[in-house]
């Protein structure tokens, strides 16, 4: 059977790389210093949807993301990889959203997708760690949920077998689609993006991306598909009230950076006989042994 | 109405180690607030089986759900539990493991009730809050404080409006401790089909399994751990080694999990593991906050790296500056010389 399947997607901060000019002197985070990034657990989702697109001849895979108008690259990276479509969600009105306000907004565009079979992202974003929007979506959508994936089996007759992590150990479940899956990042990783999509996309945009005087704007209207879809929050007739900080039960009451209480510390150096006398201190003081 | 609940979490009939964590944590909540203490289980064949693993932490009040599509653990079920269970009872408190049950679980109930959640929290307090925009202030609102953005920063999060206020909470990083205190012990067994649709139950599980744990990470006294400047999975080999000699165990920071160096399930940090060892030694690690959260509390903290500036550095009690592969030998060299 085809299948229609929505891959959530985020781009974040590389939180992994925070390097020694990731701080400002002001101790506040230099974002620019942070390179934009798919998400990586996101990008094993992508490969799960790919594979079961290749499975299931007929089927389509869509890249839904949210975020500022640069998140655009979210789909085309995806469209390099194979993706047929996808869909940024951009709108003042939604920034500023915490968990529960991302998964509204979601769950309201895939409503408005239409016919959805799978919804595939990763499990968490490296920027929070909560590990929160795949379940909070599925649930405003009223869908079955399996998250911790390590690999979609197979989809039969309308039901996904999926192998999954559990704490200490592993589970094999059966869900009656349409289901929402959460992709661990120890997952098969991602295909490379193919040549000749990124021909083909390279300048593939949304609106909003665009620059006046861009020299490849004749391009938009001979080839339709290089135009993605960007929508607002009025466009996927959401509730403004439900939507980025406005949406947000949580509040951030403080913000600190965190400084270690240093310690007096004995310096030593690898040489022979301060290693040994090192360790005849620990067991003099019987801190080992 | 108004209570501190508590998410039990279980394997067939044993009570996992983070619940009861929890359940000391709410308590003191719950005294601090003059509020009640709640548990909610949801298994299979666990009546009188797990109530004495849980009652003795300060619980006012058990409910114990029993039927036999409930473990294994699946989404919709135990939500459907939580969210009607709320709805009787709103309690203004609920706390779960940030384990893969309670990032499951947690998420969906918040969206049905729309509160708000906060993962992964590493302290709790009560205390108020002022809107900074409109100055309406909140008393006993529930601090739920975490380090975010890749650890760099901490966050005090706060649901002002919305109930209950949501957390989760890693294993061992709130300490267990039986309580002393009077505590009603309470224990109801409400119907379950009253709770859950049977449509709830359409996720099958298949095959469950669970091992026991490879390591205790956790309980070790001493722990031998591993960053990129171990440069290689061959390089960990040798802190295995010093590890045996030591009778400890062997963790690694996120770098070193994500350069397939060491299982994920041995990464010590914020999204790990939280260790409280007597020793520490950390080779090769640059001392990311995510990781420092892990291991801040240990007794003695040696470092081993390269680079004298390395951040862990100035919360070590040792610094040796060198090379991982130059002095782990040595110390285990050493190490055997002086304990023959």
């Amino acid at each position: 059977m085809s299948l229609n399947i929505v891959v959530l997607a985020k781009q974040v901060p590389d939180t992994r790389n925070v390097g020694k000019d990731a701080m400002k002197a002001d101790g506040t985070i230099n974002r620019a210093a942070l390179p934009a990034i798919f998400n990586p657990d996101d990008l094993n989702a992508l490969e799960q949807a790919l594979r079961l697109k290749e499975q299931n001849p007929g089927s389509t895979v869509g890249i839904l993301t949210m975020g500022p108008p640069r998140a655009g690259e979210i789909i085309r990276q995806g469209l390099y990889r194979g993706a047929d479509t996808g869909w940024l969600l951009t709108d003042r009105l939604f920034a500023g959203a915490d968990t529960l306000a991302t998964s509204y907004a979601l769950a309201t565009a895939i409503k408005k997708i239409g016919k959805v079979d799978m919804v595939i992202g990763g499990r968490q974003a490296i920027d929070g760690d909560t590990a929160q929007v795949g379940p909070q979506v599925a649930q405003k959508l009223g869908l079955n949920q399996v998250t911790y994936a390590e690999e979609i089996l197979s989809v039969k007759d309308g039901v996904a077998t999926i192998r999954r992590h559990i704490d200490g150990g592993v589970e094999t479940v059966e869900a009656p689609l349409p289901v929402v899956v959460t992709v661990n990042g120890s997952a098969a990783p991602c295909r490379p993006c193919n040549a000749k999509l990124v021909m083909k996309y390279k300048r593939a945009t949304c609106p909003m991306e665009r620059t006046e005087g861009d020299p490849y704007s004749y391009l938009y209207d001979e080839r339709p598909y290089l135009t993605l879809n960007q929508w607002s929050v009025a466009d996927v007739d959401g509730d403004a009230n439900q939507c980025g900080l406005a949406g947000s039960p949580t509040k951030v009451k403080a913000i600190k950076n965190i400084v270690f209480q240093a310690k007096e510390s004995k310096r030593l150096t690898a040489a022979d006989a301060e290693v040994e006398e090192l360790v005849k201190e620990l067991l003099a003081e019987k801190i080992i042994g | 109405m108004n209570n501190v609940f508590v998410y039990i979490e279980i394997e067939r009939t044993e009570v996992k180690e983070v619940s009861q964590e929890l359940l000391t944590k709410g308590r003191k909540l719950a005294n601090t607030l003059g509020v009640e203490l709640h548990a909610v289980v949801a298994g299979a064949g666990i009546k009188g089986k797990v109530e004495e693993q849980i009652l003795p932490y300060g619980v006012d009040k058990l409910f114990v759900f029993d039927a036999p599509e409930l473990f294994p653990y699946t989404s919709a079920p135990h939500t459907d539990i939580l969210v009607n269970l709320f709805k009787e009872e709103k309690p203004q408190i609920c706390l779960m493991g940030a384990t893969v049950i309670g990032r499951d679980l947690g998420p969906r109930v918040s969206s049905s009730l729309t509160s708000g959640l906060t993962a992964d929290c590493t302290e709790l307090e009560i205390g108020d809050y002022t809107d900074a925009k409109d100055g309406k202030t909140y008393t006993n609102l529930l601090y739920q404080i975490r380090p975010a953005f890749g650890g760099n920063i901490v966050a005090t999060i706060v649901n002002p409006d919305h109930r209950p206020q949501m957390a989760t909470v890693r294993s061992g990083v709130m300490q267990k401790a039986e309580y002393t205190g009077d505590a009603r012990h309470e224990v109801v067994y409400p119907e379950v089909s009253k709770y859950v649709s049977p449509e709830a139950y359409v996720v099958k599980v298949l095959e469950h399994r669970v091992e026991a744990a490879k390591h205790n990470l956790k309980g070790a006294s001493i722990v031998v751990s591993g960053g990129y400047g171990v440069g290689s999975k061959e390089g960990f080999d040798q802190l295995y080694k010093l590890a045996k000699v030591l009778h400890g165990e062997v963790g690694g920071s996120r770098a070193a999990v994500d350069a397939g160096w060491i299982d994920n399930d041995r990464q010590i940090g914020q999204t790990g593991i939280t260790v409280h060892p007597k020793v520490y030694i950390a080779c090769g690690i640059s001392g990311q906050i995510q990781h420092l959260a892990g291991m801040q509390d240990s007794g003695i903290i040696i470092s081993i790296n390269s680079d004298p500036e390395a951040p862990i550095n100035k919360i070590a009690d040792y610094v040796i500056v060198g090379t991982v592969e130059e002095v782990v030998p040595k110390l285990i060299k050493y190490y055997k010389q002086n304990t023959k």
